[in-house]
């Protein structure tokens, strides 16, 4: 199987003669056998349906809910709260798994993990994780999270859908772009202003019900990739929501946004590795079998060398991101890795993808080739849960306050 | 998956850069300009166990780790490229293969000098006609009774002018190509063995660099390391710790050009604030900090796999070659941050643009790595 491909996999001696250092490359056999799991699902139930589903733009209801059974929608909750227990590390690597067959797919999950499923997790009271949490991380259910508005992008703090207290309610007001999972969510975390003269401080966030009178979902968003993926805008016309549904504190809600951005880029450096390692074994295998000048063009070096960077980038990569999600909770350097590894990883992935294409000639560029859609998807990675612009000035401020 | 330091490893780590800062730092500039080779930074080195890092302490070594090394190359480079190759290739390309080939003899005789840093090494492997094609060098050894008698001419030797030691590769049989290749362990004052003058390079000017010349050098077989025909073998895998090494040098010039940007930025204003506070400048910032801990983390890697691993040639192809061509782009921008005072030689950024040149070509050009991986990729699937 062509997934050997990946560096990293290769086999492992234990005969070692010397002694064993104390750094450890090697995954967990836990991490092995989740991850082996994972690609065998993927291979056998999501990959056959991959290609009509983007042309389709079909949401991948059935295979969401088999994910949940897997235990894959809350892999990093508590067992006590319905999830899987598992760590960071694990999760990147399911991640990167469902991606390399189907990133729509893996961006459909990773989004209930990460932005969902974590800020409950991380900043919600014991109603809502007994509750909300639960319904997420056994899988009954998925999650969006609503920070994105149509003026406000990186510029968060900027944002207009306010929240104001009534009683024992909140009562939530204006529209969310963009929002991943949105019409197939039953939970989103939102972010508001409950403050509007307090700016970045004068923000809150709240766990919003699909079916809270007043919610809306708008047209699904036609993107370039990611097609099977559900992309649409979120509207609150007087949305009411019990005061208890408030996430962590009163004005605290950027930085739970910023820390859950921190957590899950991570899972977009990971998505940006399946699309990455695909392309590597997409292109080596169009070059074995496609033949020029009497031969198979895997034989010349302007080829190889392509190959070769690919493959390169990609361990680059894959150690940046599964070394950030190594790091303990709070480690001093956890910030500055997760965002090098989601900028690197997806940059690289890019590239990987536009060489790979290459390599494919006249063929990659029609849609018959799976690595036209991997073009279209992989383009996103650099964009959302925070633009390698974003996450450049987050590691320049590290690098330059450090 | 856990990668994080153990103790002696960061007191190691914190000892080189003691070391680095206070005796190697305050001539690096000096010995890049005048090509002196810093015979008595050698010396000190292996005082510190730094000339014999991973040698067996039975064998005058430290005894430590292959990711011991990588701090060690990474420190002193960090500092001075010039002496971070010089300690490179006495402990990856002269211990590491007696240790790993030698005889008891050889490894008494040999080895414990050049681990203690009493004896300095080279590895005389490339020649004028034969760089990345190895198997076509053409020195001669010639078996007579006892001895071999060896014939012939080897360039870009680093520490060719100060070594004590050589390790010469020669074949003796043409016809055989790579498989009549064949090491000795030669004392430089054997008759017949002269070196050069000093090659003004580039970069890493302090470094040693000569060619050598054997004129009916006549070496006992009891110098020959290996067997007979076992040299291109022993070439070969020595190259793959080696380059570990040399990754671990161009993390270290990559990190020391970094430091010094950062905190030039910090200091010098334009439009009438730091260059520090425009983003251009945070972005470049941001760029060398993510490559140099993405190569950082290759290298240590590659370290791992020596240890753990029957094969670790991908993982050291993989991280030289990383870490070689991010140490172009982060020293290029360490110089751009630093604008015309960067282009000059009051400023350190100017060496350690030059000094990373180098990283791309020697212990195997970049693109005989990318060979490497690609011969991997398309035999493994």
């Amino acid at each position: 199987m062509s997934t050997s491909a990946v560096l990293a996999d290769h086999e492992v001696t234990q005969d070692s003669e010397g002694e064993l250092v104390s750094l450890d490359f090697e995954l967990s056999e836990d991490q092995t056998m989740i991850r082996d799991e994972v690609r065998r699902y993927a291979e056998e139930r999501i990959a056959p349906g991959t290609a009509e589903r983007d042309r389709d733009h079909e949401f991948p209801q059935e295979i969401i809910q088999e994910l949940g059974e897997l235990g894959l929608l809350g892999m990093m909750v508590d067992e006590k709260h319905g999830g899987a227990g598992l760590d960071p590390v694990t999760y990147c690597l399911a991640v990167e798994e469902l991606s390399r067959i189907c990133p729509a797919t893996a961006v459909t999950m990773s989004v209930s993990n990460s932005v969902a499923c974590w800020p409950i997790d991380h900043f919600g009271n014991e109603e809502l994780k007994s509750t909300v949490l639960q319904e997420l991380a056994s899988g009954e259910c998925i999650g969006g999270f609503g920070l994105t508005e149509p003026g406000s992008g990186s510029d968060a703090a900027s944002m207009r859908t306010t929240a104001v207290r009534d009683g024992d309610h909140w009562v939530l007001q204006g529209e969310k772009a963009w929002i991943t999972n949105a019409g197939f969510a039953r939970y989103y975390v939102v972010l508001a202003k409950t403050d509007p003269d307090a700016g970045k401080r004068g923000i809150t966030a709240f766990v919003v019900p699909a079916d809270a009178e007043g919610f809306s979902v708008g047209t699904p968003e036609e993107k370039l990739g990611l097609r099977a993926s559900r992309t649409a805008p979120i509207y609150f016309e007087q949305v009411r929501i019990p005061a208890s549904w408030m996430l962590g504190e009163l004005g605290k809600g950027l930085n739970l946004a910023l820390a859950t951005l921190d957590h899950s880029r991570l899972g977009i450096a990971a998505q940006a590795m399946g699309e990455h390692r695909r392309a590597l074994e997409l292109a080596i295998s169009y070059a074995k079998e496609r033949e020029q000048f009497g031969r198979p063009i895997a034989d010349f070096q302007a080829i190889r060398f392509q190959l070769a960077e690919i493959a390169v980038e990609l361990e680059a990569a894959r150690t940046l991101t599964l070394y950030a999600a190594s790091l303990p909770h709070g480690h001093k350097d956890a910030g500055r890795l997760a965002s090098e590894a989601k900028v690197y990883a997806s940059e690289a992935a890019n590239r990987a993808v536009w060489k790979s294409l290459q390599i494919h000639g006249g063929n990659g560029y029609c849609e018959d080739y799976e690595i036209a859609r991997l073009y279209r998807d992989v383009r996103v990675t650099t964009i959302y849960e925070g633009t390698s612009e974003m996450q450049r000035l987050v590691i320049s401020r590290h690098v330059l306050n450090g | 998956m856990h990668i994080e330091l153990n103790e002696e490893q960061r007191l190691l780590q914190e000892t080189v850069r003691r070391f680095a800062e206070e005796v190697v730092k305050p001539r690096a500039k000096e010995i890049d300009e005048s090509g002196e080779f810093p015979k008595d930074f050698f010396h000190q080195s292996g005082e510190l166990g730094l000339t014999g890092v991973c040698v067996p302490e039975e064998y005058g070594g430290a005894g430590m780790d292959p990711v011991s090394y990588c701090l060690v190359i990474e420190e002193i480079s960090r500092v001075c490229g010039s002496s971070g190759v010089i300690l490179s290739v006495n402990n990856s390309l002269v211990c590491d293969p007696i240790q790993a080939f030698g005889n008891e003899e050889q490894k008494k005789e040999f080895l414990t000098p050049l681990a203690t840093g009493e004896k300095l090494g080279c590895f005389a492997l490339t020649e004028p006609g034969a760089g990345s094609d190895a198997a076509g060098l053409i020195t001669r050894a010639v078996r007579d009774g006892d001895d071999y008698v060896i014939n012939g001419n080897k360039v870009f030797i680093t520490n060719g002018t100060d070594a004590d030691l050589a390790l010469v590769f020669a074949t003796v049989d043409p016809e055989q190509k790579h498989r009549g290749i064949t090491a000795f362990v030669v004392p430089v004052d054997t008759p017949g063995y002269s070196h050069g003058g000093h090659e003004f390079k580039l970069g890493v000017n302090a470094s040693g660099t000569t060619e050598l010349a054997f004129e009916d050098m006549r070496v006992p077989a009891a110098w020959r390391l290996g067997e007979e025909g076992e040299g291109f073998k022993i070439a070969m895998s020595t190259l793959d710790g080696g380059r570990i090494g040399i990754a671990a040098q161009a993390v270290g010039i990559a990190q020391g050009s970094y430091e010094e940007a950062v905190s030039y930025a910090k200091e010098r204003e334009q439009f009438g604030k730091a260059i520090s506070s425009f983003q251009a400048i945070q972005f470049y910032l941001a760029d060398m900090s993510t490559e140099i801990d993405a190569a950082r983390l290759l290298t240590w890697k590659a370290a791992w796999a020596k240890v753990n691993k029957k094969r670790y040639s991908l993982e050291a192809a993989t991280a030289k070659l990383f870490s070689a061509e991010m140490a172009q782009r982060v020293t290029n921008k360490a110089l751009q941050i630093h604008g015309g005072y960067g282009y000059t030689k009051d400023y350190n950024v100017e060496r350690y643009f030059r000094d990373a040149r180098i990283t791309e070509i020697y212990e195997g050009t970049s693109e005989i790595h990318k060979m490497i991986i690609a011969d991997w990729l398309l035999k493994a699937s």
